[in-house]
Parts: structure tokens; sequence; C-alpha cells
């Protein structure tokens, strides 16, 4: 069995945001990880290699410094690591990121897909049914359980709603979005981190990718445009006061709320 | 594409269990007004699912001027293919000029296989959504475009916020978040336009077969839907310490709700989960109780029309968002709070 497992490399959104003195985000400072979304779904991929002895394949898109986290998953046990990188595919929104990736996917065997299910930095969702959808491939997102039956060429899979699951069974090959929740990573061994310093990491560019258009490509192949873009500008600040006694806090939210008509 | 062919605004009117989802009427009085700004001022909802055509009044109460239904067994419970099928179909026989989908589980799976069949640019988890140029400035050299849908979103876990438009791709797509758009006053005895469109199902190998449906019906409030919240963080300092918290939102009639750090402990559902990766939530009264404030919470709460926090850190971030901050121990105010709420309310009567 064949398992490619998408992954992306993201600022770390949550060990601490920084920010530049004018009040934008400092993304250089910040920490760059493996997509914790992603990471579940290559620990996904990894005990379908430990069960079935599944052959992972990783692929990013990205910008060359993304050999890192194609690094780690080497480390962590995956087999091989596609980098896709390519000036001309800068600029990407999700259709033209999952362009370049079904055309980097199209060279490849593959029984199923995994993707996370959205990256900590833009939070779409988006990339992993598109991707599906340009190979004509099933997709199952929100994946809490995968389980593959070889014989059958089959998956089945818990798929999360808000208020219930469906085990959904889809033929093979198929694309899984996966969620944090389906398992807990496990960490790279030391003899993994050297080992994957030793391979060899394959470097795709533009004219890698099998059957895409130059214009569903980079910034001039993306449909959406950004108007303005701006951190965030916090509201106005309110009233702060520190009473002395916790009687004298209660005749001040009592008061505000009264003021306000809601008691 | 001749983009002047679309017109009108569409919304994915979400239904689950032939029960139409909030959103579907939220995204309803969005499209209305979003409407009024355009040259085609008819709102249509596109009705997919089986059995269904009796929640086209609801619809029209709520601000569909035409609904379009997708009738067919295929369609009984959610499925990517079917649902992508039927909805690109739509989209290919009648043209929208804007198609809103909500980013539910379902519209998060949805949208992003629709665009791709159709080949349009589509925005997730907008949090506004207006009638504008694009570019907002006239430049020199490029074409600016008139009544354009600009989608406003946040990211990087609401630290930046992005306006996007999709000029040259049509139907404009956007998943919109629950909770954020507003529903209009029904009127009652509205009627609405109602054709029946039926694509056609064959199923193939993208077709997936739903083994079993477990409905998780845990006892956990819609924090969504709620007027009053009592919203805790780590800073309760343990699960059993909600009590307080609960005894508070009883007394107000309000629904207790929580932090990331909180879910991250165990000590409450996912369901609760204020912020970027929980819900966003915008009730009349919002009470942080010993929440800090990172911007991933703040992100979810911060429409709130008023913020009332409570932290004994007075350099707590919490206190640049909220409308009245009390430094305090949570522990002694919340209670004194909710036996004065009692007091006042038994005195009333």
């Amino acid at each position: 069995m064949k398992v490619v497992v998408c992954i992306k490399q993201v600022p770390d959104t949550k060990g601490g945001v920084k920010f530049k003195p004018d009040g934008t985000l400092d993304r250089g400072a910040m920490l760059a990880i493996m997509n914790p979304d992603d990471k579940a779904g290559l620990e996904a991929a990894l005990r379908l290699k430990d069960q079935y002895g599944a052959e992972v394949t990783v692929l990013t898109m990205g910008l060359p410094k993304a050999d890192a986290v194609l690094r780690e998953a080497l480390a962590m046990g995956a087999d091989k690591a596609i980098l896709v990188t390519d000036r001309v595919l800068g600029g990407a929104d999700t259709w033209a990121t999952s362009s370049t990736i079904a055309g980097a996917l199209r060279n490849l065997e593959y029984d199923l897909i995994i993707t996370g299910r959205q990256a900590i930095d833009g939070d779409t969702a988006q990339v992993g049914p598109q991707i599906s959808e340009h190979l004509g491939i099933p997709v199952i997102s929100y994946a809490e359980e995968i389980k593959v039956d070889e014989a059958a060429k089959t998956v089945e899979v818990k798929r999360q709603f808000e208020d219930r699951y469906h085990i959904v069974k889809a033929k093979l090959p198929c694309l899984i979005t996966a969620l944090s929740e389906l398992n807990e990573p496990r960490y790279m061994t030391p003899g993994g981190i050297f080992d994957a310093f030793e391979k060899e990491v394959t470097v795709w560019g533009r004219a890698d990718l099998k059957d895409v258009d130059d214009s569903n490509l980079g910034l001039k192949g993306s449909p959406t445009q950004i108007a303005k873009a701006s951190d965030k500008v916090k509201k106005g600040q309110g009233e702060k006061v520190a009473p002395d006694s916790p009687e004298e806090a209660v005749d001040y939210i009592v008061g505000k709320l009264k003021e306000k008509h809601i008691v | 594409m001749s983009l002047e062919e679309y017109k009108g605004v569409f919304i994915f009117a979400q239904q689950v269990d032939n029960e139409l989802s909030g959103i579907a009427l939220e995204l309803l009085g969005k499209a209305k007004s979003l409407a009024e700004d355009l040259d085609e001022k008819k709102v249509t909802a596109v009705l997919l699912g089986s059995g269904v055509k009796g929640l086209v009044d609801k619809l029209a109460e709520y601000g569909a001027d035409r609904v379009i239904v997708v009738d067919d067994p295929e369609l009984k419970d959610y499925r990517t293919e079917p649902y992508t099928h039927a909805l690109a179909s739509v989209i290919k026989e009648y043209k929208p000029e804007i198609l809103l989908v909500g980013a539910t589980a379902i519209g998060r799976d949805l949208g992003p296989r629709v665009s791709s069949r159709v080949h349009t640019g589509l925005t997730a988890d907008c949090t506004s959504l207006d009638i504008g140029d694009f570019p907002l400035e006239a430049r020199e050299g490029v074409e600016q475009k008139h009544k354009q849908l600009l989608m406003t979103r946040p990211a990087f876990g609401g630290n930046t916020i992005a306006t996007i438009a999709c000029p040259d791709f049509r139907p404009q797509m956007a998943t919109v978040r629950p909770g954020v758009m507003q529903k209009i006053d029904p009127i009652k005895g509205a009627k609405a336009e109602v054709v029946e469109f039926n694509p056609g199902f064959t199923a193939n190998d993208c077709y997936t077969e739903i083994v079993k449906i477990v409905k998780e019906t845990s006892a956990v409030a819609d924090i969504q839907a709620a007027k009053i919240l009592v919203s805790g963080g780590r800073g309760v300092g343990s699960p059993e310490n909600f009590k307080i918290l609960e005894e508070l939102a009883e007394v107000l009639h309000g629904t207790v709700s929580c932090s990331r750090a909180v879910v991250d402990s165990g000590w409450k559902p996912k369901d609760l989960q204020v912020g970027q990766t929980g819900k966003t939530v915008r009730p009349a009264l919002y009470f942080a109780i010993g929440i800090s404030g990172a911007i991933q919470h703040v992100a979810g709460m911060e429409e709130s029309d008023i913020i009332i926090a409570i932290n004994k850190d007075e350099n707590a971030p919490i206190f640049d968002v909220a409308d009245y901050g009390i430094v305090g121990d949570l522990n002694k105010v919340v209670p004194a709070l909710t036996k004065r709420l009692k007091e006042e309310l038994a005195a009333k009567e």
C-alpha cells in the first residue's frame, strides 16, 4: 500500500505570536513548525506503515526552507520526501495550491492521500478537498479514525460533524483530511534524525508537474485576490476597576447591568 | 466565462435530518442585505435533500425570494459527491453571481469541492461581506471593477485580517462562520417561488457509503444561541470550581462556555469552546472569568455586545477588549455576584 501525506510548514501561532514595533506580525521571528493537523495525518500514515508495511511519502509545497519539515517527517519514519518549489508557484491561493499539489501527485502511485484538515496560518481547510476534486477521487474530511481494508481496497473513516459522526466507507484511492484529534504523533528518534539528514529529498519545480496549465498556477492562476490585508486592530479599551472588596466589585457589576437594562 | 451572465445572490440552505441549520437563515439575512447593493435583488436558496420540500416556507419567511430544490434519495444524508454534483449542477444551470455556504463541517467540505468543480475562487470562514470596488482604490492601468463581493476573514489564528475578492471568476464563493451574520425577523406567511431541479445521480467511484450515523446528543448547550454567556478560563482552577460559574449562569438564564485552555485540560467539552478554533459567539452579555484573553479567544467573542472581565491579573489582555473589567479574585466576586443577583430578582417578584 502506498500512502502520500501532504504537509505544510507554518509559523507557530501557539508558541507566542511576535509583533514588530509598528504592530505588524513578525513572521520571520516565529518558529516554523509542521502544521499540527498534517502531523496527525503523518502519524496515521506511519501507523499504516507499522500495520501493513505501507510506503509513506511526504510531499510539501513551499520555499526551499520547507525542507526542514520533510526532514522531520523522515526522522519520524517516512520513507520518501518531495519538495515542490518554484518561483512561479508563489502567491498561490487554495485553487492554485491544490492545482500544483495535484500536478505533483499525478506523478506518484497512491492508495491513500492524507492531508491535515487545515493549516494554522490560513485556517481554510480547502486544499485537501480541492486536491481530491482535481484528481477525481473521493474525499472524506475531518477524520477522527482511519481503518484500511487492504484486501477489499476500501477505507473506513470516522468522520466528525458538529453533533454526530458518520462511519464512511470509500473505495481506494481516496483522500482523507485529518484532525489533530486523530492521534498523538510520535517523536523523532535519534537514529531517525541521523538518517533523515542522509536521505535525499526529491525537489520538483514547475516542469515536473503533470497535466497542469500555467493559467492554474501561482498568483496568476489564483481566482481570489487580496484587496486588503492588515494585522488586527484592537477594539477600544473600556473601563477597568480594582475594587477593594468583593462587595464593591458586585456593586460595580450590578450597577452596569442595571444601566444596560440586563437586570 | 461571461461574467455578466451570472446574476443574483444564492445561499446553500443546509439541512440536517430535514431540519434547517441556523446558518441557512443567517446566510439569507446577509444575502438580502448584499442584494440591496446589486442590480439583481432576488435572493435564492438552494435546498438539497430527500423529502425536504416542507422547508421551503421557512426559507421564504427568512428572506428567500426563490428556492431551488433538488430532492433525491441520494441526498438523504450528507455525502460529498452527490451534494457536490447537485450544487455544481445548480450553479451551471442558474449561474449565481454570489454563492454563500456555511463554514460548517458540511460546508467546509462541500464548498471547496464545488468551487474546484466549477473553477472559481472560494474564500473560507468569512466574518464580514460587503459589496464594493476591486481594487479598493482606483489605480492607473488597472481596471477597477464595481459591485464586487469583498470577503473579509481572519487568518493566522485571528492575528491578521484580510479582505479578498474574486474579480474574474463566477460565482464569487464564500463560506461564512456560523453565529456571525444576523437573521432577519421572519415575515410570517411569506412565499417563495419554488423551482424543482434534478440533475440526475449516477453512482461512481467517488460515492461513499455511510455505514453508520452516531448522534452525539450530549447535553451540551448551544453557546452560539445563548444571549448571556458565562465563560471560564484556566483561572477558574479546576473542573469542580466551574460550579460557581454555573450558578451565576443559572441566575441570569445564561449558559456556561469556556476557553481553549479549559478544553485542552479536559475540564469541559470542545462544544463549549469560544475562540478561533472553537465557536464564534456574539451574545448580549459575555462574562470572561479567569480568562487571560489570548488573541485566539478574543477572535471568537469580541463582537459580544457587552463584555465583563473578572481576572486577578491586572495586566491580562482580556481587559483590552472588556467594556467593564474587574481586577479581583473570581472565587470571591463570582459567588457574591450570584448571591446579590438572586436577592435583586427575589425583591422584584
